[in-house]
């Protein structure tokens, strides 16, 4: 069996005498969906932030296999080493599109944009791939030109998919991607989104609150409370028999439409 | 010849930390096998815990006790065991699973929410495609509505769409729970085909069947489910 993509031991992180993260520990492989799932102010944002190494642990380590196979602490890497792995191996999907595209850049600019880290340079080259990613993420490649603001919630957040698509990544985080759109556009962008895992065979780390999104889009299920990771296991298993207090509160708590 | 699936000692109670602590005995102590192109199905009233013994050796509902071997080519896995890594894989190659309900995909086809589950399986996406169309063909889902999605099917529409979904692949361990429940006996004839010729070709089958006629031309055996009671403590 081959070694995992992402493995984190013992992550800590405290904000003043609170702990937002305390000795959380996952191993995540290729092609593997992981839901955290919890509260607000349970800690989950703060461990895709830790795990993504955009905040700094207090305590842990995390490990990412390089495509050469390399098996490198993210921790010792130099920023610019970083910067390089987060616009080409990694995706990042926020909650809000305006902080995961760059606003003032036209559509086709914000996915060349990630295409140009990677090396590309034949304008033709770059501005066809992003006509074709945008007609992928459903977005009509006759708005190539046009600027984010311009666009509907659901239609940023699909461009936002596509940039971060474009580079062909292995592993995406993901930050509550379809709160606050409305239910259509948000089953659409989930149906989207797990399409294109599937067919890009993506490893992906999802934090969310809403526990459906969940079932229809991860394998396994992290739920988290208070900083800690209080029951694991399959989705559905999770779901259909929470076994912590906290969990089965969760799973009953949601109202079945 | 080994069996597929092995039980031993299972037992299983829900606690209810929203009712207290309350808790619910499942079963206790269960025991049996089922060899290749067995058909064995759990017998017993509305809520003795057959549903949820197939739930148990699924994965999707945890096992306090035992073990629940499931044959892996030449390895047994302990579903009570398991890493979820482990069991994603078992349920891809191994074991399928046909529940009274469809869980729907918005926007996704009739045709595409059956093809897709013999490709998760492995079956090439021309294979499966084709596959999917034979199935509800035979299971007489219209080919008007395959370029639909299930959501506003009828209960037995649904339900064929499902039963399409379990009998895609050629997994080795099939469990139903009630794949019969909401047809007419056209339709319920089908089922009882595709069954028979599961068996015919090796898989192990674990079933759930309301339906006396059903249950009695494709059960190898009955286990009573009954049996395993959850003892008064």
């Amino acid at each position: 069996m081959t070694s995992p993509l992402l493995t984190a031991r013992g992550l800590a992180k405290n904000y003043g005498p609170r702990a937002a993260c305390a000795d959380v520990s996952l191993d995540l492989y290729e092609g593997e969906v992981l839901a955290i799932v919890g509260e607000s102010g349970s800690g989950k944002s703060t461990l895709l932030g830790l795990l993504a190494t955009e905040t700094s642990p207090d305590a842990g380590e995390v490990h990412y296999r390089f495509r050469d196979d390399e098996v490198r602490d993210l921790l010792t890497l130099g920023e610019a080493e970083r910067r390089l792995l987060m616009r080409t191996d990694w995706g990042f999907i926020r909650q809000d599109a305006t902080q995961g595209l760059r606003m003032p850049v036209s559509a086709g600019g914000n996915v060349g944009e990630r295409l140009m880290a990677v090396g590309a340079r034949h304008y033709g080259n770059i501005r066809a791939t992003a006509e074709d990613w945008l007609a992928r993420v459903e977005i009509d490649p006759g708005r190539i030109d046009d600027s984010p603001k311009t666009f509907s919630g659901g239609m940023r957040q699909r461009l936002q998919i596509a940039r971060n698509l474009v580079t062909q990544p292995r592993l995406v985080f993901m930050d509550e991607p379809t709160s606050g759109l409305d239910v259509s556009v948000q089953a659409r962008l989930l149906d989207l989104i797990r399409t294109l895992v599937a067919e890009l065979g993506l490893a992906v780390v999802i934090v969310t609150h809403d526990l459906a999104v969940a079932r229809l889009l991860s394998h396994r299920m992290m739920v988290m409370k208070g900083g800690r990771v209080i029951e694991t296991g399959l989705t559905d298993q999770v779901l259909d028999d929470p076994r912590e207090p906290y969990t089965q509160l969760l799973v009953s708590s949601v109202l079945a439409a | 010849m080994q069996p597929l699936i092995k039980l031993n000692g299972v037992s299983k109670a829900f606690t209810l930390h929203l009712r207290g602590g309350m808790k619910l005995d499942v079963v206790d102590d269960v025991g049996f096998e089922v060899m290749p192109g067995e058909c064995v199905v759990l017998g017993g009233p509305s809520g003795s815990g057959k549903s949820s013994l197939l739930k148990i050796v699924y994965g999707n509902y945890r096992c306090d006790h035992g073990s629940v071997l499931v044959r892996d080519g030449d390895d047994y896995v302990d579903v009570a065991t398991a890493e979820p890594r482990r069991m994603i894989a078992l349920r891809r190659d191994v074991m399928g699973y046909v529940s009274q309900f469809l869980r729907v995909i918005p926007r996704v086809s009739t045709i595409d929410v059956v093809a897709s589950a013999g490709r998760d399986s492995g079956l090439s996406p021309e294979v499966a495609q084709a596959r999917a169309g034979e199935l509800l063909s035979r299971l007489n889902v219209p080919e008007r509505l395959w370029d639909l999605p299930p959501a506003t099917f009828s209960g037995g529409e649904q339900q064929r769409v499902n039963i399409a979904r379990g009998f895609i692949a050629d997994l080795p361990v099939l469990l139903l729970d009630e794949p019969t429940a909401s047809l007419d006996a056209t339709n319920r004839a089908v089922v009882v085909e595709l069954i028979e010729a599961r068996k015919k070709a090796g898989t192990a089958i674990i079933g759930i069947f309301h339906d006396e006629d059903v249950r009695d031309r494709v059960a190898s055996r009955v286990v009573d489910v009954t049996r395993f009671a959850a003892k008064a403590a």
